[in-house]
């Protein structure tokens, strides 16, 4: 059983109540399947009836019928006023006063009607079908099926819009995270059962946790790569919490998750193994729980003279660009002291003779410098120094500097 | 029937006596750097190494050349910096490609370090994870019990990973299946005094015991 409405109002909102099949035929026709609504209304005309009640409710103006098709009930709510109830099988003689303009044909097959004073539906239908056939083709056929109530088409549903939401009211008060776990447990299996039944994954989490005391507590996660391990969750999700927990014990649990189409990659023969990204991501969160935030992720070097300016970026250890430097000649390199190292320096003919610092002293054997550097001299961040490279009598080379501030052990070539 | 029977029966099919004892060796990868690895073969896999040396001993100037060789191979990387001593503009010099790079900020914890070296092997998927003890004073990195090292090394076998610690000293003891000595041999300066000198490089002397015989390869690093 199918049931049409056509009129004003907010149409596909109606048909949604009463069914998740529904077609939006036209901007002013909606038609949706209304098969087994028996079950709970009982008769056709009662079914009807609860309609057209609930479309008098929320103001909605519009013809209503039910119909054996979807075709003969689009035809009936377009040409008859109010509510009609087509009888199974009585199709045809229901919609037989209709004129022919109802279906719409293209206006040549229209005008070729017209001529031969075919009018109305009743008309069309006692057309004989093989004559219909070779005058006017496979068009002209289509509208003496409709014309008699036999249309057998399927319906084109609207794509129900995908919310991937849960929550969880509590009798009581939640202070600990271990309970919170077996309620976070929940929600993140039933989203995920929901995702994997569409042949979805998700790489963003939301949770927002209200609070005793009226606030709301929200954080959100987010994954480098779309994916289903609830496990995986579950875990960034305490370690979320252990790191940022919330102010006062929570009442109320809602849960979002952005559905996104699982990532499909086959890695090569011979491409390395990387780290895979979710589990990464778990080992990362763990590592973060004691190094703290912002200490772990991949260094990215700022676009600036300023020594050592560089940040850290979130992203993982496994995608980076191929460069093409040649990396077969080996580099000094420097270690850094962090934080610098405040020094006291002997100067002899302007040239640093001596150097105490934490950890560093020593008489000066050889040095080259001073390179004088400075820049952000149009920024209020201004830096201005002078480096020397020094060979101290404790065996080390080490680069120092001085800038306003006083003298300093940037760190020592190994 | 006895096993030394058994054994004596296989062997006499195989036309040779087996040896059932020892492990087959370890897939080794280049290191980067062509003179140790002409002398040692580079760094084997699934094993840990100990890179030792003291300050300025040219340590960290293998380990970037490590770094870099790893990452032009696309494998990921880790560092675990106990020191915080790591320069990413050092690194970029050295060919390192820092976007293969993951790095670990302990903040002057060797403990931490530890920790986090632990979780990245047991995570799997990198082709190399350092442990940077080179700026631990010596006491606290003896400190690490010889329990832990051995924990790494179990989680590192079998596995195509290397594990390389770089410290004052050697800490693993028997753990580390290589152990790379470095020391400073020289300091190449350039142009006169006051005018335009330069630190122009340093001769590094890697030794090392190879297949039962100590090697010391000699390499360069420069500065520019």
């Amino acid at each position: 059983m199918f049931a049409c409405l056509h009129g004003t109002g907010n149409l596909t909102a109606l048909a949604m109540e009463f069914s998740p099949i529904v077609e939006a035929t036209g901007p002013d026709t909606v038609t949706f399947d209304v098969s087994g609504l028996d079950r709970i209304f009982g008769l056709p005309q009662d079914v009807a009836a609860a309609i057209a009640r609930r479309a008098r409710e929320v103001g909605v103006k519009a013809n209503l019928a039910l119909a054996g098709n979807p075709d003969a009930a689009i035809c009936a709510a377009r040409g008859f006023r109010g509510v009609s109830l087509i009888p199974q099988g009585d199709e045809g003689k229901f919609l037989a006063p209709l004129p022919l303009g109802l279906l719409s044909p293209a206006p040549q097959l229209l005008e070729t009607l017209e001529r031969w004073g075919i009018r109305r539906f009743h008309e069309m239908a006692a057309l004989p079908p093989l004559g219909i056939a070779e005058r006017l083709g496979p068009e002209g056929l289509r509208l003496r099926e409709l014309a008699r109530g036999e249309g057998d088409r399927k319906m084109l549903p609207i794509a129900e819009a995908l919310h991937f939401e849960d929550e969880i009211e509590l009798d009581y008060p939640v202070e600990l995270l271990e309970p919170l776990a077996f309620l976070l447990a929940r929600l993140i299996n039933g989203l995920a059962t929901r995702l994997a039944t569409r042949a979805l994954a998700t790489d963003e989490l939301r949770l927002r946790l209200k609070l005793e005391t009226g606030g709301a507590h929200e954080r959100c996660l987010r994954l480098p790569v779309p994916s289903l391990d609830t496990r995986a969750f579950l875990k960034l999700l305490q370690l979320d919490l252990e790191a940022n927990p919330p102010a006062a014990p929570i009442v109320h649990l809602w849960m979002g998750v952005n559905p996104v189409k699982p990532q499909a990659a086959q890695s090569g023969l011979f491409v390395p193994a990387a780290p895979e990204p979710v589990k990464l991501e778990l080992t990362l969160a763990r590592i973060r729980a004691f190094v703290g935030e912002g200490r772990v992720g991949t260094p990215e070097l700022l676009d600036t003279h300023r020594p050592d300016a560089f940040r850290m970026q979130k992203g993982t250890a496994a995608s980076g660009k191929p460069q093409c430097k040649n990396a077969s000649v080996p580099f000094m390199a420097l270690r850094i002291f962090r934080p610098r190292r405040a020094a006291r320096v002997a100067l002899a003919s302007g040239q640093p003779s001596f150097v105490m610092a934490d950890g560093v002293r020593g008489k000066v054997l050889d040095l080259a410098g001073p390179w004088r550097t400075s820049g952000d001299w149009w920024t209020l961040d201004a830096w201005q120094r002078d480096e020397w490279d020094i060979a101290l009598s404790d065996g080390a080379l080490y680069r120092i500097y001085c800038e306003p501030a006083g003298w300093f052990v940037e760190g020592s070539y190994d | 029937m006895g096993a030394a029977v058994l054994l004596k029966q296989f062997e006499s099919m195989l036309g040779e006596p087996f040896d059932w004892q020892s492990r087959p060796e370890p897939e080794r990868a280049p290191s980067g750097i062509a003179e140790i690895d002409s002398a040692i073969g580079g760094l084997p896999r699934g094993c840990l190494t100990e890179i030792v040396g003291p300050a300025s001993s040219g340590r960290t100037s293998l380990l970037l050349g490590l770094l870099a060789a790893a990452t032009a191979r696309q494998e990921a990387c880790a560092l675990v910096d106990a020191e915080d001593a790591f320069s990413p503009h050092s690194a970029a010099e050295a060919g390192v490609q820092l976007g293969r790079l993951l790095w670990v900020r302990c903040g002057h914890s060797a403990e931490h370090a530890l920790k986090a070296a632990d979780l990245l092997i047991q995570g799997g998927g990198f082709g190399l994870v350092v442990m940077d003890l080179g700026d631990t004073p010596p006491a606290t990195a003896r400190r690490i019990s010889l329990a832990s090292w051995f924990r790494l090394r179990r989680a590192v076998e079998h596995t195509p990973a290397m594990l390389v610690s770089l410290a004052r000293q050697s800490n693993a003891r028997t753990c580390a299946s290589l152990v790379i000595e470095c020391g400073r041999k020289a300091a190449t300066w350039s142009g006169a005094r006051s005018v335009s000198r330069l630190l122009r490089s340093i001769e590094v002397r890697a030794q090392s015991t190879h297949r039962r015989k100590q090697c010391s390869p000699v390499f360069t690093a420069r500065a520019i």
